[in-house]
């Protein structure tokens, strides 16, 4: 492989699972919120 | 306050609408649904026509600045109104509901052909052990394997090797979309997506030690920055992105009804964009390392043997099996790859109609299951596994992809963005549970730049399409199964929008209702961080 398809292969990588692994990072520093509404039949309360 | 009953989510007070039952198993389900057959067999040859490298360019501008605010706009629509598309639609504004159904009805062509590709590549999981093309994979698929007709039309003659694998394929989505979100698709996904993900692992690493398969990967990332100069290009990337994503199926729109209230859209949709392109780099690897060992082994150069779609699956990866070393593994393991990601995006299709269904008629999940997937899999049955099915498929994907998806796409931006003004308050939903906070760049992009660039693409393929006939088919077949059935798309969702919603639908539905005017009192003048 010449060195300018390595390197833009490398910068592929980088940028999209990058990004990837980039959003899941962001995603597990905010927890799941559970719904106040989804466990049992409503009461009227909330 | 989590119990372990609110971990699962699914026991809901009798007629609440069903509900992915973590957020992991939503973001798998839309993963499924983004990646498809488009993902290994067109992103890899659409990246090398159009600047190799330097392709990347482009295809991360489309990502970043259509392909995830499209896909946002899909999130808070379907997030909002809770429900399938004509549902969450008609909640929007009344006369919106036509879209939905046009959505519906694109789903509908699209699961119909599908369902072949699927079941043609279960076979060729079958054929790869004993190598059953022999010399000539073109000559086998054409002849032996589709025994297609020699001119394009309308046959019943059936297939009997196309028509018993597609019934299969028919048998496994309606037992999957029977047993409903928990159940059906989100277990379906659990279990597909990461049998995809390893499967297709294996296949990349085994194809890049083939012998010549460095030239192939080098053909693929040699950048070609001339391309970037070439409007062609950009609107390749802007396309592709579009259709990989699924934005605007009415796919995005339900499975986002099926999120719980508290979601993080904006966070969860940057995990599915970027990991259906982190799957479509992984494709472009391994699909031409194979092609420079197919080149390789041809004593030709790469570009000779390059090619995407049908083509690539059917004949080109065939012909590699039967050359290279464990040949019969790197078939089943691509074969395998494509019925599993197809199917996952079949899934998330027909939920699309079934959806629709349910809400319309406020059925339960069996009974629309079954009256939306049983016709649906007839006609796909008595169309597709005959003679003529190759070229029904050929421009029916061909039409419905740009008069349908896109135009219907077009439309949406056009309503949602200019129309309806309705962006402020979708970006405001968005920001409500989300991670990563939307402002006016979002609106821009959704109300400006979506516009534009669907549009340039819109009319670029009508003045294609209408200079020339395509793939050379006679024009009443184009005519009739091409810009016929486009049309019957849009004159169907009209009529299907006057036919009244039941008392029964999810139209009314006191538990939406409540919900929604509490959200829409606390958003009218200065929100007060009350969280419902």
């Amino acid at each position: 492989m010449s060195g300018i398809a390595i390197t833009f292969m490398i910068i592929s990588m980088l940028t999209i699972w990058g990004g990837l692994a980039l959003s899941l990072w962001n995603l597990s520093r905010h927890p799941e919120k559970q719904d106040d509404d989804v466990e049992l039949a409503p009461t009227g309360n909330e | 306050m989590s119990t372990p009953s609110l971990k699962k989510g699914a026991p809901l007070a009798e007629g609440k609408r069903e509900t992915f039952s973590s957020r992991k198993l939503f973001i798998l389900s839309a993963i499924g649904s983004a990646v498809g057959l488009g993902n290994i067999w067109r992103f890899p040859y659409v990246a090398y026509e159009n600047g190799g490298g330097a392709f990347l360019i482009p295809y991360l501008v489309a990502i970043l600045c259509a392909g995830i605010p499209l896909l946002f706009l899909d999130y808070s629509i379907g997030h909002r109104y809770r429900g399938s598309a004509p549902l969450a639609y008609r909640r929007a504004n009344r006369k919106a509901e036509v879209l939905g159904w046009w959505q519906v009805l694109i789903c509908f062509v699209i699961a119909i052909y599908y369902a072949a590709i699927i079941a043609w590549a279960a076979m060729y999981c079958w054929f790869s052990i004993t190598k059953a093309w022999g010399d000539d994979a073109a000559t086998f698929f054409m002849e032996d394997f589709l025994q297609v007709a020699p001119e394009a039309g309308v046959s019943l003659d059936i297939v009997g090797g196309v028509f018993g694998p597609m019934l299969g394929v028919w048998l496994v989505a309606i037992i999957i979309m029977v047993a409903g979100v928990n159940k059906g698709i989100s277990r379906a996904n659990g279990i597909f997506m990461p049998l995809l993900i390893v499967m297709f692992l294996i296949l990349v690493v085994q194809s890049v030690f083939l012998p010549g398969a460095i030239d192939g990967l080098n053909a693929f990332f040699t950048p070609n920055f001339e391309a970037l100069a070439n409007p062609g290009v950009w609107a390749a990337a802007f396309g592709h992105i579009f259709f990989s994503l699924s934005v605007a199926f009415g796919i995005m729109v339900t499975y986002s009804s099926y999120m719980k209230r508290k979601s993080d859209l904006t966070g969860s949709g940057y995990v599915v964009a970027f990991a259906n392109s982190s799957f479509e780099l992984l494709a472009g690897i391994g699909v031409f390392a194979a092609l420079g060992f197919m080149a390789y082994n041809a004593n030709s150069a790469v570009g000779d043997v390059a090619t995407s779609g049908i083509g690539l699956a059917f004949i080109a990866f065939p012909t590699i099996v039967s050359a290279a070393p464990f040949g019969s593994v790197i078939g089943v393991l691509f074969f395998g790859s494509l019925v599993f990601a197809g199917l996952t995006s079949l899934i998330s299709i027909l939920e699309v109609i079934v959806a629709a269904f349910q809400d319309k008629l406020g059925w339960n999940r069996k009974s629309a299951t079954l009256v939306v997937t049983l016709p649906v899999a007839f006609i796909s049955m008595v169309l597709f596994p005959t003679t003529t099915g190759l070229y029904l498929l050929d421009t029916m994907d061909a039409f419905v992809n740009q008069f349908g998806i896109l135009a219907c796409a077009l439309v949406i931006v056009i309503v949602f963005g200019a129309g309806l003004g309705m962006l402020p308050r979708l970006a405001k939903h968005l920001n409500r549970h989300s991670s990563i906070k939307l402002g006016t760049g979002w609106m821009v992009l959704v109300g400006g730049v979506g516009p534009a660039a669907l549009g340039y693409m819109l009319i670029n393929e009508v003045q294609t399409k209408i200079s020339e006939s395509y793939s050379g088919y006679p024009v009443w077949f184009n005519g009739v199964f091409g810009w016929g059935m486009a049309g019957a798309l849009i004159v169907g969702a009209v009529l299907m929008s006057f036919i009244p919603w039941s008392k029964k639908s999810k139209l009314n539905d006191p538990e939406f209702e409540e919900h929604q005017q509490k959200v829409e009192a606390e958003e009218l003048p200065d929100p007060v961080g009350k969280e419902y």
